[in-house]
């Protein structure tokens, strides 16, 4: 049987996550023994439109790339949008709350108008996707087990319950205790709780829960002190793309 | 009747980001000859406005995956400015360890993933998985030592978690310490046949000259990395905080990344830049290797950059090492580490030297710590006038000696010479090396 043939592109991003692919140095290497990589364009000279699986990387932040994407979505046959940026537009959301023909004039002044940009978005915005690498970056385990997963044709388990749940069993200090706040009662699970262990708080940075309960959500943030302004900001920081980064019309924040 | 060329080079490989290279000439007159920035505008400096100074670093470390502490660092430090915060001893060796830790899997990458294979003539390392395999693996070897330092240390290379303005949130245990010691010294002799191996191919880049001004920082104790003074090799030395008196952003259409300029219309940063303007202070490693490599300052020849890059591994190296002894004896504790952080009003600013050079960060914060003014001034960024201007005196010096693909295949070295991708070993794994 022929190898599979892989192929990684990037958009808008740090391209941080096709580098935490690389620092998978110990397993990865059986892994790839199964694939051919056929596009890295960070890494070699060579050019293929012919891939079985596409990796995705970054957000789609300018209409013109709409091409490119479709090209992509033509090509494969199964496509993993790979990280935050992919999966929800990630942090570049943010730029979306903050205007963005004011922030173009911020950052180029009057030569703002030389360059092209529209409101960052995920990629399915632009195409389908199969699979979701959330996360920024994304958690090495959970790139390995998409990939074999994808390899074995079955359905890869990603966790859909709260960061909590990890941080519990990694017997973390809560940081509400610590009179921090954090979004790990929202946030999808899958990183093993990982800025909560290093003293961080939970950005939910590889996104939400599906159903969770938004009212009470805020109304945590709100007993701990934090302002409504303070409670969105939260959720615009990787998650501005979901309804829920919009104040409730009242502008009250209790429920 | 002179030659025609031209040359489109399109979403150049090898190097982290999108650009193109672009020259037209005709009857043996260069007409156009620039590199494009085609890479989406990203806008930090909008987003940053109204965040936190406790997020103002979570924010503009991911400016870059690669430079990630990098970036990490220059924030903190504008952070730490701006409120007047005293660092511990122990916060400061973390901090400098973690930056060394970035300086070298950056460069062992640059040097051995993209430099090796265009001296060797390949379009990629692969071929030099097979033909090279030992090679391959020292350089993977290396390259880990970056995650190794960084998982200890912060929780992560990518995004670091625990470095924050004023401390630490983690306390790394001395059992993970002794853990990243090892390994570290296990790579002593690495570092040597990094040295031997660049030295073999280093005669393959191109004898090309152009007199440049060279900017970075300057340290009176140390082979500048961490902080220091802002040093222009053409305006001498200023206060960090005058930093805009030599770094004059402007934009040009074909790029999506503002140039540099100072007193001429261009300047560079990097590697080389740093090897020019210190060269003195590098330890005796670095000067072994230098010597080996046959590097001197100040050296003009922009592809020489990867050669800068192996002094500096031999020099960060050891750096390291020594580093790493007098943490294993410092008393690394929540009291020693634990960030005490008052927010006030004000402006700070952050230069570092990070793996492709300068790097600066500016913020503004209002009295509660939000911040309302950033300004972030990217190495690559400031080196794009002086690769446009490079090419322009490239180009007709090899006209009517090289072919157009020959001297388009310069021009991509001429680039990657200055732009190191830290992403390139995946390709490593397609070949059956282990």
């Amino acid at each position: 049987m022929a190898k599979p043939r892989v192929s990684f592109h990037d958009f808008t991003s740090c391209e941080g996550c096709q580098l935490q692919v690389l620092n998978c140095e110990d397993e990865l290497l059986g892994i790839v023994g199964a694939v051919d990589i056929v596009n890295f364009r960070e890494a070699i000279d060579e050019k293929s439109d012919e891939y079985d699986i596409a990796f995705i990387e970054g957000a789609f932040t300018r209409e013109s790339d709409r091409k490119r994407l479709e090209h992509i979505r033509k090509c494969a046959k199964i496509v993993v949008a790979l990280g935050a940026c992919a999966c929800t537009g990630g942090l570049n959301v943010l730029k979306n709350f903050r205007g963005i023909d004011e922030s173009m004039k911020k950052v180029y002044g009057e030569a703002a108008s030389w360059y092209e940009t529209s409101p960052a978005l995920p990629i399915e915005a632009a195409i389908k996707v199969d699979v979701k690498i959330n996360g920024c970056p994304i958690p090495k385990q959970e790139f390995l087990e998409v990939v074999k997963s994808v390899l074995a044709g079955r359905t890869p388990q990603i966790p859909d319950y709260p960061v909590c749940v990890e941080c519990k069993l990694r017997e973390n200090v809560c940081l509400f205790q610590k009179g921090e706040y954090c979004m790990g009662v929202v946030a999808k699970a899958g990183c093993n709780a990982w800025c909560p262990s290093y003293g961080g708080r939970c950005y939910a940075c590889r996104g939400l829960i599906t159903d969770f309960n938004k009212n009470a959500a805020k109304d945590v943030l709100a007993e701990y002190g934090l302002t409504l302004e303070q409670v969105m900001a939260e959720f615009r920081m990787f998650n501005g793309v979901f309804p829920v980064a919009e104040p409730p019309a009242d502008g009250a924040l209790k429920s | 009747m002179g030659k025609t060329l031209d040359i489109n080079i399109h979403h150049l490989t090898r190097v982290e980001g999108h650009g193109n290279i672009i020259v037209r000439a005709s009857d043996g007159k260069v007409e156009k000859c620039h590199l494009q920035i085609v890479e989406t505008p990203r806008v930090f400096e909008s987003m940053i406005c109204g965040l936190s100074w406790r997020d103002t670093a979570m924010l503009t470390c991911r400016i870059c995956g690669i430079c990630s502490v990098g970036h990490t660092t220059a924030s903190i430090q504008a952070t730490d400015d701006a409120f007047g915060l005293k660092l511990t001893p122990e916060v400061l060796a973390l901090r400098k360890l973690m930056l060394l830790a970035e300086e070298i899997q950056s460069h062992v990458l640059h040097v051995y993933f993209l430099a090796a294979p265009d001296a060797l003539g390949a379009g990629s390392v692969l071929p030099l998985a097979s033909s090279h395999p030992e090679v391959v693996k020292r350089a993977l070897r290396m390259k880990k030592v970056g995650n190794v330092i960084c998982d200890a240390v912060a929780g992560r290379h990518v995004h670091p978690i625990a470095l924050v303005p004023g401390g630490f949130t983690h306390v790394p245990s001395k059992k993970d310490l002794k853990k990243v010691q090892d390994y570290i010294l296990m790579l002593n002799d690495d570092v040597d046949a990094t040295v031997e191996t660049v030295a073999a191919i280093g005669g393959a880049f191109p004898k090309f000259e152009r007199e440049r001004e060279d900017v970075s920082l300057t340290h009176p104790d140390e082979y500048a990395f961490y902080n220091g003074q802002l040093k222009s090799s053409k305006t001498g030395v200023h206060d960090i905080h005058d930093y805009a008196k030599v770094i004059h952003e402007f934009c040009v259409e074909h790029s999506t990344s503002k140039h540099v300029r100072n007193v001429d219309a261009c300047l560079a940063v990097g590697a080389l830049s740093r090897f020019n303007n210190n060269a003195a202070q590098l330890n005796d490693r670095g000067q072994a290797a230098a010597k080996k490599l046959g590097l001197k300052a100040p050296c003009y020849n922009p592809y020489y950059n990867n050669l800068a890059q192996t002094v500096e591994i031999a020099h960060f190296y050891d750096e390291a090492v020594k580093l790493m002894d007098q943490i294993m004896k410092m008393d690394l504790t929540e009291a020693t580490l634990a960030p005490n952080v008052t927010p006030k009003a004000g402006r700070g600013i952050g230069l570092t030297e990070v793996p492709r050079g300068l790097l600066v960060h500016d913020y503004t914060y209002d009295e509660k710590g939000v911040c309302t003014k950033a300004n972030c001034v990217i190495p690559t960024g400031m080196n794009l006038a002086n690769i446009d201007h490079d090419m322009q005196k490239y180009v007709p010096e090899v006209i009517n000696t090289r072919t157009q693909d020959q001297i388009g295949h310069d021009l991509e070295m001429l680039v990657r010479s200055y732009d190191p991708c830290i992403s390139c070993s995946v390709h490593l794994l397609k070949v059956d090396w282990v």
